[in-house]
Parts: C-alpha cells; sequence; structure tokens
C-alpha cells in the first residue's frame, strides 16, 4: 500500500501497523475461532496464537480452517499455499464462508479504508457510486464476515478515512444505528471493536455509536476526535492501553521480516 | 444469466458425456469458448487461476466476455486490457493488497469501458454452488443492509416461508465455459487437485463445457487407483490441455508459488501508465511468444525454479 505516516508524530519504538497489530492481537483470545482478513488481521490473529493463543483457531477466506503461518511466509492474498500451512483442513471457499452464517465464528477480523460512526465499512467506491473518483477492490468476504459475526477492524485513524456517513457501505457495522442493523436482516454479529494507531473503539449499546473505550499512551481525546470526521462518544471509565513489550514486538518482526504488511 | 431449468438439461444432455478421450492444444481449446460467452474462472486471486488458457484466448482475439470468478486479480486486468472481456463478475478486484490498488481495474471501470458487477465472496460461491445443484436460487443471509446489494438487481429479498426472516436470494450462475487449472488429470478429465479448491468443483458441475488445463496428464489407471481423490468427473469435462506452469506467474498449490519479481514488475509497469504499461506487458509476454513455452522462457529460468522451490516446499513438513 501507500506510505504510511503516523497521524501525529511521537516518539516510539514501533511503526504504526507494528501497533495495529499489537493492540489487535490483544483483543484475540485462547480459544476462539477467527475468521482473518488479509494484511494487519492475518498478521495479529498470528502474533496472537504465538504469543497467548496457541490454541487460537484461524480461518481464511481461500478455505483454510486452524492454519499457522509461518514466520517470513506471509501469503500475498488468504487464498494461497502460505495459508494452508499446518492447517486442520482445507475446504472450498464457499464452505468456509458458510460456517460464518451457520455460526461457527466468534470474532471477524479485517482492515478497512473507510469507516463511519456506526462502524459500516467501506472498501467500494470513494465519491458517487455510479461515477467514483476512485473504484476500490470490493468485498471480497468483507460483506459476509461483518454480515455474519462480531466484528474487529484495524485501520489508520485519519478524518478522510472515519468519516460521518461513509460514500458506500460495503461491510455492514451498524447501518443506521439504534435497531437497524437488525431491522435490515442482520439478526447476529455486529461491530466490536475498531483499533487505530490513537486508541480502541467499541460502539454505545443503545445508539450503536463509535465510542472511545482506551487511549494508546501519550495519545489524547482530543487528538482522537480531531482526527475524527464525526462525534465520538467518550466512555466514563477511559482506559489507557500498555505500549507494545519488546517480546510483542520481537515476536511481530519474527513473522513480518520482509515488512510485507508491517510498513 | 440464470436460464430455463429445461434448456439447461437439454444442453447438458447435448454434451458428449461418454468415457472419451479429449487431449487438445491450447489453440484447439480455445475454438471452444465464442466471442460473447459467460466465462467463469477456477482458482481465486493468485492460485491455481488458469492463466493458460486465458494467454490463448487473448491471443485468439475473444472479444465480449463475461468473465465470473471469486476473486479476480491480474487475470482480469488482462482481459480488461486486451479488450477481451468488458464484464466481471466478482468480489474484488485488484492485483493484491500488496501491490495497491490496480490502476487497471480503476481505469477501466471508472471510464465506464468495461463493467464490475460487485458481489460478496458467499454470494460468488453460493451462485455457482445452486448452478451446480441445478436451482434457480439459493438463500442467504449476507448483503442485507449494505449498499452492495442496491447495485444487483437479479437479488431479490424475501420473507423466508417457514419462519418469516428477512433472506436475501442469489440467482444461480451457470456459465457457458468453465475454465479450470488443476495439478493432474487423466485423458478424460477426472482431475485431482490438491490443496485449495476454492469453488472449482461447484464452477465445474455448473458450467455447461468445462476447459480443464493440467500440470501433467496421468493414466485412468492411477485415477481408478483412488477415485476418492477425484475432485471434476469426466463428464462434465470437453477439453483438457496439459500445460506445464499453467498458472504462471500465479501459483499452482504443491507446485510453484507466484512469481513475486514477475509480479513487481508487472504492478511497476501498470503503476506509471495503466494504458501504455499493460499495451507494453501484452506485447511482450501475451502477443509476443511463439509458444507457451517461449512465454516460461521470457518468466526466465531463474524465477521458474525459484516459485517450483517455494512450491513444493508445502510438503516439507
Amino acid at each position: 500500500m501507500t506510505t504510511e505516516t503516523m497521524s501525529e508524530p511521537r516518539p516510539s519504538n514501533y511503526t504504526t501497523s507494528e501497533l495495529l497489530a499489537v493492540m489487535a492481537s490483544r483483543l484475540l483470545k485462547d480459544g476462539q475461532v477467527v475468521f482473518a482478513g488479509v494484511g494487519i488481521p492475518l498478521l495479529a490473529a498470528t502474533l496472537a496464537q504465538r504469543l497467548h493463543g496457541p490454541g487460537l483457531t484461524i480461518l481464511f477466506e481461500g478455505g483454510t480452517i486452524g492454519a499457522f503461518v509461518e514466520p517470513g511466509q506471509l501469503p500475498p492474498s488468504t487464498n494461497e499455499q502460505r495459508c494452508t500451512r499446518r492447517a486442520n483442513m482445507v475446504l472450498s471457499s464457499t464452505d468456509v464462508l458458510l460456517l460464518l452464517q451457520r455460526g461457527y465464528i466468534d470474532i471477524g477480523f479485517m482492515g478497512g479504508a473507510q469507516i463511519d460512526q456506526f462502524g459500516n465499512l467501506n472498501s467500494s467506491f470513494i465519491g458517487d457510486a455510479d461515477n467514483p473518483t476512485t473504484r476500490l477492490p470490493g468485498t471480497g468476504g468483507g460483506n459476509d464476515i461483518s454480515s455474519l459475526t462480531e466484528m474487529i477492524v484495524a485501520m489508520k485513524h485519519e478524518k478522510r478515512r472515519f468519516v460521518r456517513e461513509v460514500d458506500f457501505i460495503t461491510s455492514p457495522g451498524f447501518v443506521h444505528g439504534g435497531t437497524s442493523r437488525r431491522d435490515s436482516g442482520l439478526v447476529a454479529g455486529g461491530m466490536y471493536r475498531v483499533i487505530t494507531d490513537l486508541g480502541i473503539m467499541g460502539f454505545d449499546d443503545e445508539s450503536r455509536r463509535m465510542t472511545v473505550l482506551a487511549l494508546h499512551p501519550g495519545v489524547t481525546v482530543k487528538q482522537v476526535q480531531d482526527n475524527t470526521g464525526f462525534e465520538l462518544l467518550v466512555a466514563r471509565d477511559l482506559g489507557v492501553t500498555e505500549p507494545p513489550s519488546e517480546r510483542e514486538l520481537s515476536v511481530l518482526r519474527h513473522l513480518d521480516p520482509d515488512k510485507l504488511y508491517i510498513a | 444469466m440464470s436460464e430455463g431449468y429445461l434448456e439447461l438439461r437439454r444442453k447438458t444432455i447435448a454434451r458428449d458425456r461418454s468415457l472419451r478421450e479429449k487431449v487438445m492444444s491450447l489453440e484447439d481449446a480455445a475454438k471452444l469458448v465464442k466471442d460473447g460467452d459467460s466465462l467463469g474462472i477456477g482458482g481465486s486471486t493468485l492460485s491455481r487461476t488458469p492463466i493458460a488458457m486465458i494467454w490463448a484466448l487473448i491471443r485468439a482475439g475473444r472479444k465480449r466476455l463475461t468473465c465470473s470468478r471469486g476473486i479476480m486479480s491480474s487475470d482480469g486486468e488482462l482481459l480488461f486490457g486486451s479488450g477481451a472481456c468488458d464484464r466481471v463478475i466478482t468480489s474484488w478486484f485488484s492485483q493484491g493488497i500488496v501491490w495497491g490498488v490496480s490502476k487497471v481495474m480503476r481505469l477501466y471501470t471508472e471510464s465506464k469501458r468495461a463493467r464490475f458487477d460487485e458481489w460478496s465472496h458467499m454470494a460468488m460461491g453460493l451462485r455457482f454452488r445452486a448452478g451446480a445443484m441445478g436451482v434457480p436460487f439459493l438463500p442467504m443471509r449476507s448483503m442485507m443492509g449494505s449498499d452492495v446489494v442496491t447495485r444487483l438487481p437479479e437479488v431479490r429479498e424475501i420473507a423466508c416461508p417457514f419462519t418469516g426472516e428477512k433472506l436475501i436470494l442469489v440467482p444461480a450462475l451457470n456459465p457457458d465455459v468453465a475454465l479450470i487449472h488443476v495439478q493432474r488429470c487423466d485423458p478424460y478429465g477426472n482431475a485431482q487437485i490438491d490443496g485449495l479448491q476454492f469453488m472449482d468443483i461447484d464452477l465445474a458441475m455448473a458450467a455447461n463445457k468445462v476447459i480443464l488445463t493440467t500440470e501433467r496428464v496421468i493414466s485412468n489407471d492411477q485415477i481408478r487407483r483412488a477415485p476418492d481423490h477425484t475432485k471434476i468427473p469426466f463428464l462434465a469435462v470437453e477439453a483438457v490441455v496439459e500445460v506445464p506452469f499453467g498458472c504462471a506467474p500465479h501459483e499452482c498449490y504443491g507446485v510453484y508459488e507466484p512469481f513475486f519479481k514477475h509480479h513487481d514488475m508487472y504492478a511497476a509497469l501498470i503503476r506509471r501508465d495503466p494504458e501504455k504499461g499493460m499495451a507494453e506487458y501484452l506485447e511482450r509476454y501475451v502477443y509476443g511468444p511463439k509458444s507457451w513455452t517461449e512465454y516460461l522462457d521470457l518468466l526466465g529460468m531463474e524465477e521458474l525454479l525459484d516459485s517450483a522451490r517455494r512450491g513444493r516446499s508445502i510438503y516439507d513438513d
């Protein structure tokens, strides 16, 4: 992808994507079944397996159940043979996606190009869909994952990415807030967490608006709000995350020595 | 799109489904595809893509093809860039996330020179499955609440007749021709697929014709020794073409991995100028070589051996 810059420069011994990967990996628990997209999600899930979740089962839309991706052998998408390393099963893409619908998955985990206050994701069109300024690659399995399970999204915190209303709902979050997700026919799942380089966000139980739950060390609420294109709610018991540890960073760098995902 | 059921059966019954040899050249297999046909493309993203067959169709000058695939990569770009295809039906279309958003996909879709119909990945799978099952649609629980569905007039939302729940119905996809690359098959078209299958088995059974390309042709005796390994049966297959490295520069599970250096070179070429870069690439790698072997020569022995070493390494554990 394009060259990444921090939203706010601050002294640290890790990059934005390393911070995202480490923070995301901490949310995944041993024993969970996680459906991961390519990039930071794949990396963070693999990191969680290595750090604290040897029993974390990772599914890929290429058709893999329970793989352990090899260090230095990260796949260019979730559809290559590298995704099947030490897997328990390979099956068709359709059948692995149907496991989401059947309800076997605890967490879906994806990256995002654009997100709004209700956690809807856009990876299809920038601008008007009929005459877009940019045609993006599209949903892939994103729409299925976000429609059918609890979701974690990892992305850079920038005003142009955090918009009041996405140009196009590719992968639904809470749609228009309130009960609109359920009313649209999506009776299960929903946005659980959004992890950025500034903090961790959740969604209000009633309004379904994005809510700041925790800040990364040295980050202020103002800084998060300034980098967001809509008004954020802030949790009453706002937390502060622990910075990435040496161990987390060293395992992460061992997984991606060529910096394929951790630019 | 989804055609009448009796018409689908009539076409199937009319096919020669006997146990017969059907090994032919890439050029002869290309003649089985007509201008305006709908094609289903096997594999996904950079995996088991039937590049050799696509290469042959572009060289044969096919036009106005509609191409469906779970996820499209540079195969779709070559089809757009060569003018062979003006409509793609898929869930995701770019070279690959590590190379950024495809400028060729953008150029063709944003200028409306070609169409990119976006469905969810599971919807693509269920459309092929419905096609394989001989039913006109399948119900599913995603795509609701999103804008994806608003751009798909073929989709219906219904209340389930049993439970009253909202469901989406996606129509069957029965392509005129499926292009599928496999590790091995016999001269009759009994195919074994190692590793990831993607949607290929449903696609094969949904299509009205299957062209198999294969790393190698094996004997029918070998097939009969392990019939549980046969993933596509001969009776669905119209042509068998032996093409070593038939997915290059994409991967073929357990045989070779993607040719990453070639992909980097290609990405740089189309990033500079999607139009000229694509024209240059097509001239050099598609129209230029006299044969598939000469094409592989252009990819280079060094990368070919390296991708083969990496491909086989899946069996190292």
